[in-house]
């Protein structure tokens, strides 16, 4: 029983998390995914995805913008994506920060464009340290219980 | 007519009205002048002509008049003139041929008297013998007097003379008077003897002083011949007869026997000497008008004299009264009948003016009507998007840090914004209603668990606020129906919101009838309906009171028409064979939703349906809302075929009632035609019974419709005391309804409940076991609006079913209570599971083996998508680029389902999904030629049609378009939404379940 306090420590990170706004029922819906389901590990396997496709994509974004002459229609292709995965995700801050990005490149304002980057940059590292203690957490717990799904 | 327009036409336009205005006057006057001319002269006209044809007539008369007195005067002048010629040859006859002569002054005399009669005309006849100059002294001698002149002096000598031997005695004063001495006589004698013929003078004074002529008759002494010459003539003269004709008296008189003598006034001319005529008879003056006249040529046979006659009449002909009144009352006809015209035609313009304008005004407000539904739409479309960001963002900034204050505000700003969103929702409903857009659907629906989705939405409001929430069906309502369920539930739960909002305590019920049914129960119960109304106004009537407050919650309802006596009516028809089961399609609903509210103020109950229009201004602001529900309800029944409305007492409560005419559709029928959405219930209670405590007999109907709807058969009691005493079979009779079977549940409504029943309650439940009078437990529920959680902890029962009843939420609590648990692999494609959400149950049942092919180039979202859809059982396969897809779908595959992306890179869901239809295209050409190539035996082939559906972020008509379009079926959201999927995916993987 030495999970009992790992486990309250992820259930009160869980609720921050979700109280924050950081993720959305969605994520809930993948946990019961993964509780009903049978699938051990879906939302690690899920969230690791995530969390390195946006970073890839941030990543090509912030080279796309540092272009001289910045193609938007690019750059727009990759906030839908990245919005498309934070969507699936639940990353909900993520998503809503490409919504705005998305108006950036619609008005084609580099600078606009920059700012939201560095928020969805933020965002996403902030929801990345939290994904990862989670995760930390959860592979704790089943070091102590394999049983656990 | 004529008044300036409003403005807006312009001064042009106004310009140019009225030029054509003061034309239409000129016209109309020119008109008027041309009509009253032509009627004078139509007057005109006909007065000449009338008096033309008088006139005629008169001169007509007068020729005839004339004629006649002509030919009379000329007759008895005739008449005269052959005596007098007669008496010439008695006198030659006498006096000459016989020696002595036979004759002498007394027998002519006496002859003539007697003869006069024959002569009227004549005054007197005389006889003057030729005497010669040489024969005079003789003569005298003989005679014994001297011939005088006419003067009555001794006559001069002459050549001859011819002195009267003879007279009448009338003239007797003539005798012995030379005739020669008279100029006028002797020229008579003159050529009266050299003609042989009877001559007259011109008319002169006779010695009677009238006017006069003589005729004078030669008589010879021998027979002279015709061609005698004048000298043989004048030798052969023996003497001269002569006579007086006294012409105007003999015209006098003969004038007097004819009719008409005082109009005529009658001249007879002596015309030898034409330039000047000399009167015979009549006035020498001439009348002072020349009055038509009429002249006859009258022959009295002297050839060398020639008389006519004139006649006029006396008067100036008259003017006859027809020619005046006649075309007097013309020329009025004319008049009136141009006035009528001129009225009719300009009464004609006045509302062909006003046509036209009505015209022009219609058109002007239907471009109004046009250009608001427009501006409407617009507007709302546009304000609908900026919406959308602030209530996004206000969704973040809820989710950040806030204080409390600051929450407060921002959760506020929320509510508001959804509340306008809504508002604009409506707002463009109702244009779409006004603009006829609106077409309804007509697909098979489930009117039952419309209901429950209505209440179940309502019914943490109705917990939070303390209301009874409740829903009825009739039985007869068939299960399934044709129609358009989102229309149907915008009604309802239109009215279930208005009604929970303004309603504090009591109970909000919506039933659903037959509306056939439900008319017999109003003719039935008119009387007690009419009288409970009354008596509540008088608040006078007791025994209705009691009536109208025997209703679900116990609180008055402004329609007693729900009140049990009433319910109870139209349960036995329920219950009864009806006539009514009509073999038509057509079902009509009635459909009341009934609260105990506020009510509607009696001067606004005329204008509830009217949009924007609320009780009063302090409703608004205690309540909220804008009151355009209401009025879209209306359309949208109105639509559907039916008709709303209600009643409401103020402070007492108001009831809704609408009715809608959907189809009936057969339950097998649907299966293979359109999709269903249908949540079926379980059907594991089937064959249970029940035992239900409700003092309230309309409460306990809606509990045991519920159950009924489960399959479970009821039985329904007053109190727990009569509870106990049917369990323990001591009331036996009243059990036979269920067939003597245990109920193995006990319901109780949380007000039945006294204090400290619970206790005894179970004290004696078991002790009824250890009697062995119950061989089973029943299990107890109860039946309560607060929260389960609370209130199973005050009551010791086995389980509590929280209100409103739903069938589907009470079959999840019989469930857990009751222990049995629903086969969830026992056969998914015939009831379905219930898996504590409806939707998901029955997407496992779809979703179960299939195989679906899910196409994403984002690996997150692919795995979370496969993820979701293995949970339903479904074996997923995951691609990330569309020509995968398309190499993986080549004909045949094994797939039931593909779900694609649509934007990808290289090629994008469209295209993809494009190439796929064409391949299948193709695969099944190639099939119906081996059809046709004769392999009878090998079963016909399926075309090829893989259900294809997008998978798409944004969800918005255009791109829905573009779906179908290039070939899809349908979208999903993404992520997914279970019921979205399950409708999307139903459409396709349904049908083919059931075959």
């Amino acid at each position: 029983m030495a999970a009992a306090p790992l486990r309250e420590q992820l259930s009160a990170l869980l609720s921050s998390m979700f109280s924050q706004g950081l993720v959305d029922e969605q994520f809930e819906q993948l946990q019961m995914l993964q509780d009903e389901g049978g699938t051990p590990g879906f939302v690690a396997e899920v969230v690791t995805l995530f969390c390195d496709d946006a970073e890839r994509i941030i990543a090509e974004i912030a080279t796309l913008l540092e272009q001289p002459i910045v193609s938007f229609d690019k750059v727009d292709a990759f906030v839908h994506q990245l919005k498309g995965s934070s969507a699936s995700v639940g990353a909900q801050k993520v998503k809503f920060t490409c919504m705005q990005f998305r108006q950036f490149c619609q008005e084609k304002s580099r600078d606009g464009c920059l700012m939201a980057l560095a928020v969805v940059r933020n965002e996403f590292y902030d929801l990345r340290n939290k994904f990862q203690t989670m995760l930390q957490l959860e592979q704790q717990i089943q070091a102590y219980d394999p049983k656990q799904q | 007519m004529g008044v300036g327009r409003g403005g807006v036409g312009g001064g042009g336009g106004e310009a140019a009205v009225r030029k054509r205005w003061r034309v239409k006057v000129r016209l109309s006057t020119a008109a008027v002048v041309v009509w009253v001319l032509a009627s004078a002269a139509l007057w005109a006209g006909l007065h000449w002509r009338f008096r033309r044809a008088a006139l005629h007539k008169a001169e007509e008369g007068l020729v005839c008049m004339c004629e006649e007195r002509a030919r009379m005067l000329q007759d008895q002048f005739a008449v005269s003139v052959n005596h007098v010629h007669a008496l010439a040859i008695l006198v030659a006859t006498f006096h000459y041929d016989k020696l002595p002569p036979a004759l002498d002054q007394d027998t002519f005399a006496a002859y003539a008297a007697r003869t006069s009669f024959e002569r009227p005309l004549l005054s007197g006849v005389a006889y003057a013998r030729r005497v010669v100059h040489a024969d005079r002294e003789n003569f005298e001698r003989q005679q014994g007097w001297i011939i005088k002149t006419m003067k009555h002096e001794p006559s001069p000598v002459q050549d001859e003379y011819a002195p009267v031997i003879y007279s009448q005695e009338t003239i007797s004063y003539i005798e012995g008077l030379d005739v020669m001495s008279g100029e006028e006589d002797r020229e008579n004698i003159l050529r009266a003897r050299a003609t042989g013929k009877a001559v007259l003078t011109r008319p002169f004074r006779l010695m009677s002083n009238h006017l006069g002529v003589v005729l004078t008759f030669p008589v010879y002494l021998v027979d002279l011949p015709e061609d005698a010459k004048v000298e043989d003539r004048v030798a052969a003269t023996a003497g001269y007869l002569g006579g007086a004709f006294d012409v105007e008296s003999l015209v006098e008189n003969l004038l007097r026997q004819l009719a008409g003598n005082q109009e005529l006034v009658v001249n007879v001319y002596d015309a030898t000497n034409h330039s000047n005529p000399l009167v015979m008879y009549g006035s020498e003056i001439p009348l002072g008008t020349p009055s038509p006249s009429h002249t006859c040529m009258l022959d009295f046979g002297d050839p060398i004299r020639k008389h006519h006659m004139i006649c006029r009449y006396r008067n100036k002909p008259h003017v006859p009264w027809s020619a005046i009144t006649t075309s007097s009352g013309v020329f009025i006809i004319c008049m009136l009948v141009g006035y009528i015209v001129y009225a009719a035609w300009s009464r004609y313009d006045n509302v062909k003016e006003d046509c036209r304008k009505m015209e022009e005004l219609k058109k002007r407000a239907e471009a109004a009507d046009i250009a608001k539904s427009q501006f409407l739409a617009t507007v709302s479309h546009e304000i609908r998007t900026p919406m959308n960001g602030v209530l996004g963002m206000l969704d973040m900034l809820l989710d950040t840090e806030l204080k409390a204050t600051q929450r407060d505000y921002a959760q506020t700003a929320q509510i508001c914004g959804k509340a306008l969103i809504s508002l604009i929702n409506e707002v463009l409903d109702r244009a779409k209603i006004e603009a006829g857009k609106l077409d309804l659907e007509s697909v098979p629906f489930d009117l039952r668990s419309i209901l429950d989705d209505v209440i179940s939405l309502f019914s943490s409001k109705s917990r939070e606020k303390g209301i009874e929430l409740a829903v009825y069906v009739s039985e007869k309502v068939p299960e399934i129906l044709l129609g358009d369920p989102g229309r149907f539930r915008q009604i309802i739960t239109n009215l279930v919101g208005n009604s929970i909002k303004f309603t504090e305590r009591g109970h909000v019920f919506v039933q659903v009838h037959l509306a056939d049914h439900s008319n017999l129960a109003m003719e039935a119960k008119i009387e007690p309906v009419a009288n409970g109304i009354n008596g509540h106004k008088d608040e006078a009537s007791a025994i209705s009171t009691s009536i109208s407050q025997n209703t679900l919650s116990g609180f008055e309802a402004a329609d007693s028409r729900n009140n049990w006596e009433n319910f109870k009516l139209l349960l036995s028809y329920e219950t009864n064979e009806m006539p009514y089961e009509s073999d038509s399609d057509k079902v009509t609903l009635v459909v009341s939703v009934e609260d105990t509210g506020i009510g509607i103020p009696l001067h606004a109950q005329c204008r509830a349906f009217t949009p924007f229009m609320q009780a009063d201004s302090s409703t608004s602001r205690n309540y909220g809302g804008t009151g355009i529900g209401l009025s879209i309800s209306k359309c949208l029944v109105e639509i559907m075929g039916g008709q709303i409305n209600f009643v409401s007492r103020p402070l007492v409560g108001s009831t809704f009632t609408f009715t809608a005419v959907l189809q009936r559709c057969e339950k097998n029928a649907i299966s293979d035609n359109k999709p269903v959405l249908l949540h079926p219930l379980p059907s594991s209670f089937k064959g249970l019974s029940a035992l239900l405590v409700d003092k309230r007999p309309v409460r306990a109907t809606v509990t045991k419709y519920h159950l009924q709807r489960l399959g479970i058969a009821s039985e329904v009691v007053g109190t727990i005391e009569l509870a106990l005493s049917v369990l323990s079979g001591r009331n036996g009779s009243s059990l036979t309804s269920m067939g003597k079977k245990q109920p193995c549940m006990l319901l109780i409504e949380s007000d039945s409940w006294g204090s400290q029943m619970d206790v005894s309650l179970h004290a004696r439940l078991q002790e009824m076991q250890q009697n062995g009078r119950t061989h089973l437990l029943p299990k107890v529920f109860l039946l309560s609006a607060a929260e389960s959680d609370k209130v199973k902890t005050i009551y010791s029962v086995d389980s509590v079913i929280t209100k409103p009843l739903k069938a589907s939420a009470l079959a999840a609590c019989l469930f857990q209570a009751l222990g049995i648990t629903q086969p969830s692999n026992e056969n998914h494609n015939d009831s379905g599971s219930l898996h504590g959400r409806d939707g998901s149950g029955s997407l496992h049942g779809l979703l179960l083996g299939k195989n679906i092919l899910v196409v994403d180039d984002n690996k997150v979202n692919l795995r979370v998508a496969a993820g979701t859809l293995k949970k339903y059982g479904a074996k997923v396969e995951c691609l990330e680029s569309g020509k995968d897809a398309l190499t993986l779908l080549q004909v045949p595959h094994k797939f039931d389902l593909c779900l694609m992306d649509i934007q990808m890179p290289e090629m994008d869901g469209f295209e993809a999904t494009r190439q796929i239809r064409a391949m299948e295209g193709k695969a099944n050409e190639q099939a119906d030629d081996g059809d046709d190539s004769g392999s009878e035996s090998a079963p016909k082939t399926v075309k090829w049609h893989l259900p294809i559906l997008a998978m798409t972020a944004d969800v918005i008509q255009a791109t829905h378009e573009e779906c179908t379009k290039c070939g899809m079926d349908g979208y999903v959201s993404k992520p997914f939404e279970e019921k979205q999927l399950f409708q999307a995916v139903q459409k396709f993987l349904g049908a083919s379940m059931s075959s």
